[in-house]
């Protein structure tokens, strides 16, 4: 037996705390502010109190205390000691014997039902402890409640995932030469470079056509389709802005030209692909490439 | 030419070499005059690479090089090994320079590591294409080539390894080499890591710290020097038809690296030397796959033939063309190809800790997927 489970035990032994009176007899004006916090506009309760209603009548207050011999506070100030600092309440299970007239004078009485633990939680380690109190006009017992809270140890927070952020991933140098391309990217377009001289494909871009020497390179818009000429699977070591193993392939495109980009699949040698584009930010589309169905 | 190096020098090679990478080129290039016997007051020429940290002229300051008339940098890492030397013997031969030195030397393995994401190299407009894409290393970027040969030639991953099974060989028996005394089977190639499929670890050649020098003079003064000269034969660079820097991905054929063709045109042409006459090969080992390349572009075998020609056994020591006595750079050390040239020396000079026997003519070859550059070394 744990320590906890000992004085959980001995708590538990004490059986009903003392009464404890509610502030005021059922009355009208806190029932009518009641149905209006709840937004229950049901007619009937101007003799009557609604049964929902019945722990509100023996709350203590905005500075009220627990009593000393109040089991549940007992119970909570041993398991803060504990280091199961924080609470949440996780059942309420409340049953009305009858409805309570205007005028009754309450009172409340409470007992250790049962505490279990240590169980892990989603919020953290901690222990469940079940309460039953009993509300009493005179000695009729008005109403009964079954309550349960989770008394646990806040689960240190996880440490982030070491997401590699987007700003450390690498970024294309970009220049006149090249600049056509990335905006393509940006707009979803797959751009290659056509000579305005000759009409001349190529990739990588230049300034100047190798055939015929025009400098005022047009682009046409790829479909984005093509087929994996190589491709490496990169393992070792890390690369900013990748979570390894990732794929890399060198793909020929049906227009003719050859193109890097990274492979979402199972790579092989002559496998069709399409194109995708991925915003990294306003600035930056990187292209890459997955596997295309042959149609 | 008339050219030949006359002295060659190194540091150690190590994981963290605890000093600058200036004292490691300052060491090297002390070293290696050591070894030709000349002063540093005789040099009046150095080359080095573009990525080369160290500058000419603190070299010289290090050295007490009074003056110099000649310095030079070679561009595209690796690539420019063989074309230091094609350098220094254009100086030599044009009267530029008397003595060039050739110098790399760095911290790869404990400062800046070239086998990380080079993020800062993205800027290169180049680059656009493949690093933000994810290709960014420089095994990822071989890879690709790899993948499109094994598809085309039917290699597996399994030929790829029997480079690294021959470079750690050799290395095993080379007290200089870090992976002295450690060879290693087929088995642990096809059992190490993928680093970018198809490439294992064990396809990709290690990190290390070191330096290491070349002395190149002209023929007549190697004659009065302290060691047997190996002759520059050739010497030259190569860039290909829409040449990229690793990623020329936009030719033709994926399976070819047509740069090392044009190397290879140009050694054979001006040694007057061909294939069959190579004793020992010194191949650009970075990532196992484009040895397996080169060994087609050179001439050795034909085209999609170099898984069969390793598997026969003829990159052995005793083999038609023992490949990497040292262990390359997968076995002896990662300096960029310059610690090939070096062994390119003393297999001319008879002084290799795996000597070949009878070698007449070594060719070397730098870096691979980039502009490169090749040398072949001889007795004559
Ligand atoms: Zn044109």
């Amino acid at each position: 037996m744990t320590d906890i489970e000992k004085e959980a035990a001995r708590i538990a032994e004490q059986g009903e705390c003392a009464p404890r009176l509610a502030r005021d007899p059922v009355n009208l004006p806190m029932i009518n502010n009641w149905l209006e916090a709840i937004g229950d506009d049901h007619p009937g309760y101007t003799e009557v109190a609604p049964p929902a209603m019945v722990q509100v009548w023996t709350m203590a207050g905005l500075r009220g205390q627990r009593t000393l011999d109040d089991p549940l506070g007992q119970m909570m100030t041993v398991l803060d000691e504990a280091g199961y600092t924080s609470v949440v309440a996780t059942n309420s299970d409340q049953t009305y014997h009858r409805y309570l007239k205007l005028g009754e004078q309450l009172s409340v009485t409470t007992s250790l039902e049962d505490v279990t633990g240590p169980k892990k939680t989603g919020l953290g380690e901690g222990w469940f402890v079940t309460t039953r109190s009993t509300w009493w006009v005179g000695d009729e017992a008005v109403a009964e409640m079954r309550f349960r809270v989770l008394k646990f140890r806040p689960a240190r927070k996880p440490e982030p995932v070491k997401e590699i952020p987007k700003a450390q991933a690498i970024r294309p140098s970009v220049n006149r030469d090249t600049e056509y391309f990335w905006e393509g990217t940006r707009q979803g377009e797959l751009r290659i470079q056509r000579c305005g001289g000759c009409g001349l494909l190529r990739h990588p871009p230049g300034p100047m056509c190798p055939e015929c020497g025009a400098t005022k390179p047009k682009y046409l818009v790829s479909e984005g389709h093509g087929v994996i000429y190589s491709y490496v699977v990169h393992h070792h070591p890390q690369v900013p802005g990748k979570q390894t193993p990732f794929v890399i392939a060198l793909v020929e495109l049906d227009e003719g030209v050859r193109m890097l980009g990274e492979f979402d699949g199972e790579p092989s040698v002559g496998q069709r692909v399409e194109v995708v584009f991925t915003e990294v930010d306003d600035e930056l589309t990187m292209p890459s490439w997955r596997p295309r169905a042959d149609r | 030419m008339n050219a030949a190096i006359v002295g060659i020098g190194a540091t150690d090679f190590s994981k963290d070499s605890g000093r600058s990478e200036l004292q490691l080129a300052a060491e090297a290039v002390r070293a290696a005059l050591e070894d030709a016997g000349l002063e540093p007051s005789d040099v009046d020429g150095l080359v080095s690479f573009t990525m080369d940290t160290n500058a000419e002229i603190a070299v010289a300051r290090e050295l007490g090089i009074p003056e110099l008339t000649f310095f030079s940098r070679v561009h595209y890492g690796g690539g420019a090994a063989c074309a230091t030397v094609q350098q220094a013997a254009m100086a030599v031969e044009t009267g530029a320079a008397r003595v060039v030195v050739c110098y790399r030397a760095f911290n790869e393995r404990s400062g800046h590591r070239f086998g990380q994401v080079q993020t800062a190299a993205a800027a290169n407009i180049d680059n656009s294409w493949s690093y933000p894409m994810g290709l960014g290393t420089p095994a990822a970027m071989v890879a690709m080539f790899a993948r499109r040969y094994m598809h085309e030639y039917g290699a597996t991953s399994e030929d790829f390894g029997r480079i690294a099974v021959i470079d750690r060989k050799h290395a095993a028996t080379n007290p200089r080499a870090w992976f002295h005394n450690r060879p290693i089977t087929l088995d642990d190639h096809q059992s190490s890591r993928w680093i970018a499929e198809p490439l294992r670890l064990l396809d990709c050649c290690q990190e290390s710290d070191g330096g290491v020098a070349i002395v190149v003079t002209s023929r007549d003064r190697a004659k009065d020097l302290r060691q047997k000269p190996a002759h520059v034969k050739a010497a030259t660079q190569g860039s290909g038809v829409d040449q990229f820097t690793m990623t020329s991905y936009y030719r033709d054929d994926l399976t070819r690296l047509p740069e090392m063709g044009v190397v290879a045109r140009g050694l054979w042409e001006k040694s007057g030397i061909g294939p069959d006459d190579v004793d020992v090969a010194v191949l650009y080992d970075h990532f196992t796959p484009f040895v397996l390349v080169q060994l087609e572009e050179l001439g050795f075998c034909g085209r999609g033939e170099a898984k069969d020609f390793v598997a026969s056994g003829a990159l052995e020591l005793d083999g038609k063309l023992p490949l990497n006595p040292h262990g390359g750079q997968l076995g002896e050390a990662y300096l960029h190809g310059m610690n090939g040239i070096a062994e390119g020396v003393r297999q001319i000079r008879g002084t290799a800790v795996n000597q070949v026997g009878g070698v007449e003519h070594v060719l070397v070859t730098a870096g691979t997927g980039v502009p490169t550059s090749g040398l072949v070394l001889g007795q004559g």
